[in-house]
């Protein structure tokens, strides 16, 4: 089960986060603020895991943002990072061409995209087409 | 109407924000935001409301407190139109959390929103009880989740799947209402449904039991179908990841397959074809295809033996192994931990591949890979092993070293074939990493070492060469030190060569150099300098030519500001000094560190925290150290109690303090255990230690002499008739009545945290005991009369005696008790308040004790006793715990 979702920039600023789990307010910031300082120094030969407290982050770099899911330890690893790269798809498709700033204006866009990608911490659609096609239909409903 | 779409005022804001170039100009920017949203939310302005919610949310991104908003999310819920609904549903998500009171104020808005005819709001209301939902809600709402399950619109349905996994782990016993819906919706073509039905299917199980066995009746075939159909499916772009068809909804299929397959034989041998086939067929040129075979073995692994299969999926790991993907290489290394248990040969011909990755750049793949090493010790390749891990502690990242230091002790102590090699070895890593060595390991070591009595000359040597070159790892210089401290008439004159060593030339002044610049290195600690100190005194004895030396340099720390450092040089300076004759037995080597009761006391005592149990040759590691214990260090310690009574390092700390004698003489039968050396001198020693030591040191001195006397009086009066069995049966674990004493003085008050004493099987009615010495101090003893009166089991009567063997008669004499909790006392008047001297006459006092936990928890006292000597106020404290343990 995915724990959180974060996005984060190589400063560390946060634009996107999302807990499936309870946290108080502050536990949130220092999560935030420990998985940046995880992630932003690794090599890009790497691997995409970092083991985190009781749990692992696994993480992608594209461009200046960092996408990281902290899922529990025996969940496969390599299919959130697959999922991330999903992720990072249909919000290119949606935004055609996405940039950072793409993400800062409409963040509450962001938001609805997540929440027709993953509920209740697992994967609820994984058709980029699908996906895009929904989006299209809540739009109209504003 | 989109409130975001045109010259509003979000994007301002952000705008503002982002144009901000410190953080104060950013603070001020939100405040201001701030104060006029709260202006809105107090004017209950309807126009604006989403709008500011929606700055409040990126506000609440940012990390400022946005507390005010929640109640406005809620207003946003109950609003009629979508858009409001939606950001009122966002904001609900993010600023709440299931934790929260006013999220019950929702309930009622969801339960509206999840029967709304707008299916869109359904999935709105859907989303967000997925996300936040609390157990309470999850109840209220579980039936309109369930009807949703067979929503006409799929999308619908599978936020439904979604969500009811949330209901069911919120709320277990509702699982079984959600089997039947999801096993129509397992039928299902679309394929968003089909995923998040086999998820909440997976989830059901885990909960459930029953539902377990209901899907391994009813759904194996048909799972197993819908993989053949996947890994079959031609080419379908909209699930197409890299030329794989439908990743995700594969992983899921497998996953559950190896639910269905774990322990059950016949649903295990119906999935076997179809796992071959994705075994075999599955492209591992890219990640998606990795993934679906990563667990497929992961399956094969988990399902009910099929050999062949297995044989598949330790050759898939084989080759993710040596995969140039450093991913790749972390999740076989992650499964291969897995494998070891199925076949642990076939992961040992990885070995050296899996010894490469512990020294891999990346931290995540060493972790791993250290721990599969770990794994893959056995007797007969811990030497080789052993050797490499060693070799790469030299060369490794600092922040990896705690980890791996720790991994080699724990090898070496679990595997070592020989002592010698275990000594060997144990000094590479204190030289190596000394300073993240656990206590507990070196302490070991030092066990271990007094245990090798051929070695002591070998390892002295051997210490003294290493402190040379790694006189900055403290744990180096502790071991050294001790050594030195206990060989080094061994040091100096070369006894014991082994055939392997080279000849080393050690004068006595170079032996004392080593200790004289570890007491004055100012990174060494309190524990190194006292250890320094007793060291000092010990050479004292072993170099008689260098006592004016040794003399010199204990007294420079006589003016220590750490009172311990303070209060024994200016002992051991007396000693030295004062005690030329008795000093050579003081100081006599230790007495061998029996392993056995180290063992036995870590496993009965409670303090005992690491998992390593007795270790085949014998090696045990213990938690706290002898040496400590000696030197009376630990001083915020809850360990610091004498050792155990049998264990030769009590003896000798009883000795130090000349406690000893007095007792042999009180109890002939065991006396010739306690005191190794049984001079009648020792008692003067005590009292001449007593009344040199500077004003400060009494306190300390006198409260553990007496603890020392009480648990040693305890030991040799107690009830028991053989005194001895309780002696040598303490590594036993379930502790004897001598035992508890022990126990009870680390524990306090605190109930015995190993065993209950088991309740007393016979009839205990007006039983009369053995009397006890509860207490023994100097020349005033206490003896206990216990009694019970028939029919009341709880109650105990005791008579107390007090008598006193000095020639001074005490005044104004009070005693004192106190009890847990459980415990209830009743003290009646004593016979007088004057204790004439000589034994010539006593006082006796009566109590009544009433167990509340009768035969669960054993009686224990503290005591205080005060009285005037000599016209001088005198006080003694104590706790007795050695009352028999059916009272």
């Amino acid at each position: 089960m995915i724990r959180f979702i974060l996005l984060q920039n190589r400063q560390g600023k946060t634009r996107l986060a999302k807990y499936y789990i309870p946290l108080e307010e502050s536990e949130k910031h220092k999560v935030e603020y420990e998985v940046h300082r995880l992630v932003v120094n690794r090599d890009p030969k790497f691997t995409n895991f970092v083991e985190f407290r009781t749990h692992k982050v696994i993480y992608r770099r594209y461009a200046g943002l960092f996408f990281s899911l902290c899922v529990d330890i025996t969940d496969n690893e390599l299919a959130y990072l697959e999922g991330i790269h999903l992720f990072v798809e249909i919000l290119d498709h949606f935004f055609s061409n996405v940039c950072e700033l793409d993400l800062v204006f409409n963040f509450h866009k962001v938001y609805l995209i997540l929440d027709e990608f993953i509920l209740a911490g697992e994967f609820q659609e994984t058709s980029k087409k699908a996906i895009i096609e929904r989006m299209g239909e809540l739009e109209k409903q504003e | 109407m989109n409130p975001f779409s045109s010259g509003t005022r979000l994007r301002d804001m952000i705008r503002a924000i982002r144009a901000c170039k410190t953080a104060a100009e950013e603070r001020a920017v939100v405040r201001k935001e701030c104060a006029s949203i709260r202006a809105a939310v107090s004017d209950n302005d309807n126009d604006y409301r989403h709008r500011n919610l929606a700055k409040l949310m990126f506000i609440h991104m940012l990390g400022y407190p946005t507390h005010f908003g929640q109640m406005e999310c809620l207003k946003l819920i109950a609003a009629p139109g979508f858009p409001e609904k939606r950001i009122g549903y966002l904001g609900l998500m993010l600023l709440l959390d299931e934790r929260q009171e006013v999220l019950m104020l929702v309930t009622n808005s969801l339960k509206q929103d999840l029967n709304h005819t707008n299916q869109y709001i359904v999935g709105l209301a859907l989303c967000a009880l997925g996300n936040i939902s609390s157990a309470e809600m999850a109840r209220d709402l579980a039936p309109e989740v369930e009807r949703l399950l067979q929503f006409r619109d799929p999308n619908v349905r599978k936020k439904a799947a979604l969500c009811s996994i949330r209901i069911i782990k919120k709320v277990p016993d509702l699982a079984e209402n959600f089997v039947n819906p999801v096993t129509s919706l397992l039928k299902e073509k679309h394929h968003g449904v089909l995923l998040t039905a086999i998820q909440l299917c997976a989830d059901l199980c885990i909960v459930s039991e029953e539902a377990l066995e209901y899907f391994r009746k009813k759904c194996t075939e048909g799972i197993v179908k819908v993989l053949k159909d996947a890994v079959n499916s031609p080419y379908a772009p909209e699930y197409d990841i890299s030329g794989i068809s439908d990743p995700f909804l594969q992983i899921r299929l497998l996953r559950i397959l190896r639910i269905l397959g774990h322990g059950d034989a016949d649903a295990s041998d119906f999935m076997n074809d179809v796992l071959a086939q994705v075994a075999t067929k599955t492209e591992s040129n890219k990640n998606a295809g990795n993934a679906i075979l990563y667990e497929c073995v992961e399956t094969i692994m988990s399902i009910e033996d099929s050999g062949g299969l297995r044989v598949l999926a330790i050759n898939i790991l084989g080759r993710f192994l040596s995969n140039r993907d450093n991913n790749i290489r972390y999740v076989a290394l992650n499964m291969l931990m897995k494998a070891i248990s199925i076949d642990g040969q076939a992961v040992q011909r990885h070995r050296a591949t899996i010894l490469e990755c512990v020294k891999d750049s990346d931290a995540s793949i060493r972790k791993r890979a250290l721990e599969l090493v770990y794994l893959l010790v056995n007797e007969s390749n811990v030497k080789p092993l052993t050797k490499e891990l060693i070799d790469y502690l030299v060369v490794s990242d600092q922040d990896f070293k705690g980890d791996l230091t720790a991994k080699i002790c724990s090898i070496v102590e679990k595997l070592s074939p020989e002592k010698i090699w275990y000594i060997d070895q144990m000094l590479k890593v204190l030289c190596e990493a000394g300073n993240y060595v656990k206590d507990e390991v070196w302490h070991a070591l030092i066990v271990v070492i007094t245990n090798s009595s051929n070695l002591h000359g070998y390892t002295v040597r051997s210490l003294y060469r290493a402190i040379q070159t790694s006189g900055d790892q403290e744990a180096v210089v502790r071991v050294a030190v001790w050594c030195i401290g206990e060989y080094g008439d061994l040091l100096v004159n070369n006894i014991g060569m082994l055939d392997i060593e080279e000849p080393i030339t050690v004068t006595e002044s170079d032996a004392i150099d080593v200790i004289e610049v570890a007491i004055k290195q100012h990174t060494s600690d309190l524990t190194t300098r006292a250890m320094c100190l007793m060291a000092l005194l010990k050479l004292s004895s072993r170099f008689p030519s260098s006592s004016q030396r040794i003399k010199d340099i204990v007294n420079q720390s006589k003016g220590s500001l750490l009172l311990e450092l303070q209060q024994r040089s200016i002992e051991f300076d007396s000693i030295i000094g004062k005690h030329q004759n008795l000093r050579s037995a003081l100081v006599e080597r230790m007495p061998v560190l029996d392993e056995a009761s180290y063992s036995g006391r870590r496993g009965g005592s409670g303090v005992s925290t690491s998992g390593i149990n007795n270790i085949p040759n014998g090696v045990v590691k213990i938690v706290d150290a002898p040496l400590v214990d000696l030197l009376d260090l630990g001083v915020d310690e809850p360990t610091h109690a004498p050792p155990p009574n049998s264990s030769s390092g009590a003896n000798f700390l009883h000795d130090l303090l000349g406690v000893g004698a007095d007792i042999s003489s009180s109890s002939p039968q065991s006396g010739g255990r306690n005191t190794m050396h049984g001079h009648k001198s020792g008692t003067d020693v005590l009292l001449d230690l007593l009344s040199s030591g500077s004003p400060p040191a009494p306190a300390t001195q006198k409260s553990s002499s007496t603890s020392d006397l009480l648990s040693l009086t305890q030991l040799n009066n107690k009830p028991s008739p053989s005194p001895f069995s309780a002696l040598d049966t303490l590594s036993s674990p379930i502790p004897t009545p001598g035992a508890s004493p022990m126990m009870d003085l680390l524990d306090g008050f605190g109930p015995n945290p190993t065993t209950p004493p088991p309740p007393p099987k016979e009839e205990e009615n007006g039983r009369t005991y053995p009397p006890i010495v509860a207490f023994e101090s100097g020349a005033l003893s206490l003896m206990f009369n216990l009694s019970k009166q028939p029919g009341s089991p709880q109650i105990t009567l005791i008579e107390a005696k007090f008598t006193n063997k000095s020639s001074h008669v005490y005044t104004d004499f009070i005693f004192q008790a106190a009890v847990p909790k459980f415990l209830q006392l009743h003290l009646e008047p004593a016979s007088s308040n004057t204790l004439p001297g000589n034994g010539s006459g006593s006082i006796t006092q009566k109590l009544q004790v009433t167990n509340n936990q009768h035969g669960k928890k054993s009686v224990v006292m503290r005591i205080r006793i005060s009285y005037k000597l000599n016209n001088k106020d005198m006080l003694e404290e104590g706790q007795i715990s050695n009352f028999p343990r059916d009272l």
